[in-house]
């Protein structure tokens, strides 16, 4: 080993095949940016949605979520949120989680995001859709 | 087994956290960061709060008034501030990504505006909520 290259964080194979740091990692990082630019609009129109519904009742409220563009863009919101929250907190975990937990976090992450989002969008659904 | 004597080469170190005098640069930083797990949480709420609603008034009314009793006004307080910084903060990181504002002097500007931005809408949207029969 060259004594000029001591500090050099990668490995000579690493050198050798002329590979960086990341790889897949980026897809991670992209899909975290386009799901950051979708919920830039669905979460302020929810939050300004439900301030509007301020003291509202239940009747008043299962109305405006029957109607299309509300269920619509509720499901849109739950599915980017969800999308955003399990690639976010990933990176958390795997940023402070060194252990063989990381890979228990990441998955439980994973599926209660999954599991989250689809019962918030069968919740609309049923709300939409009943008669 | 023998431990096999490997050569150790010196990695970089970085000093720890407690190191460093908090700028606004790295308190926005982890804030982003903790905000958004709060948001989590928030968002674990939004789907009971669904639920509850699809599954009938009988189980909308406790989630409902669990979230308009004082406690749950001041946790959707903070919640709302959270909101904001974490959305102000995510589009400042945005733009960011398009390689601009990375001057320190913009940093600084972006920083504080988005703090601002913050407190602004935070209150805004709960004078806005209490003008509408909160």
């Amino acid at each position: 080993m060259d004594p000029r290259n001591m500090r050099d964080m990668r490995t000579p194979l690493a050198r050798a095949m002329g590979l960086g740091s990341a790889k897949e990692g980026v897809g991670a990082w992209w899909a975290e940016r386009v799901s950051a630019v979708a919920l830039v609009p669905l979460a302020l129109w929810f939050a300004a949605s439900i301030i509007a519904h301020t003291g509202s009742d239940y009747a008043t409220f299962i109305v405006w979520l029957r109607t299309p563009l509300a269920a619509i863009l509720m499901i849109l919101l739950l599915i980017a949120l969800f999308y955003h929250t399990a690639l976010g907190l990933q990176v958390v975990i795997e940023d402070y989680v060194h252990s063989t937990t990381k890979f228990a976090a990441v998955i439980a992450v994973r599926l209660g995001c999954c599991a989250l989002a689809t019962a918030g969008v069968v919740a609309i659904l049923r709300i939409a859709l009943s008669g | 087994m023998m431990p096999s004597p490997t050569i150790t080469r010196p990695r970089p170190l970085s000093p720890n956290i407690q190191i460093y005098r908090p700028q606004l640069t790295s308190v926005l930083s982890i804030l982003n960061r903790i905000t958004g797990i709060i948001l989590s949480g928030c968002a674990v709420v939004l789907v009971v709060w669904l639920v509850a609603a699809a599954w009938g008034p009988h189980a909308y009314a406790p989630v409902q008034a669990a979230i308009a009793s004082w406690i749950g006004r001041i946790v959707l307080f903070g919640a709302t501030f959270a909101f904001f910084l974490h959305l102000c903060g995510g589009i400042r990181h945005l733009v960011w990504d398009t390689v601009h504002g990375f001057e320190l002097r913009s940093i600084y500007i972006s920083g504080w505006s988005i703090v601002a931005a913050s407190v602004v809408l935070t209150v805004a949207a709960w004078v806005v909520s209490a003008l509408m029969g909160g």
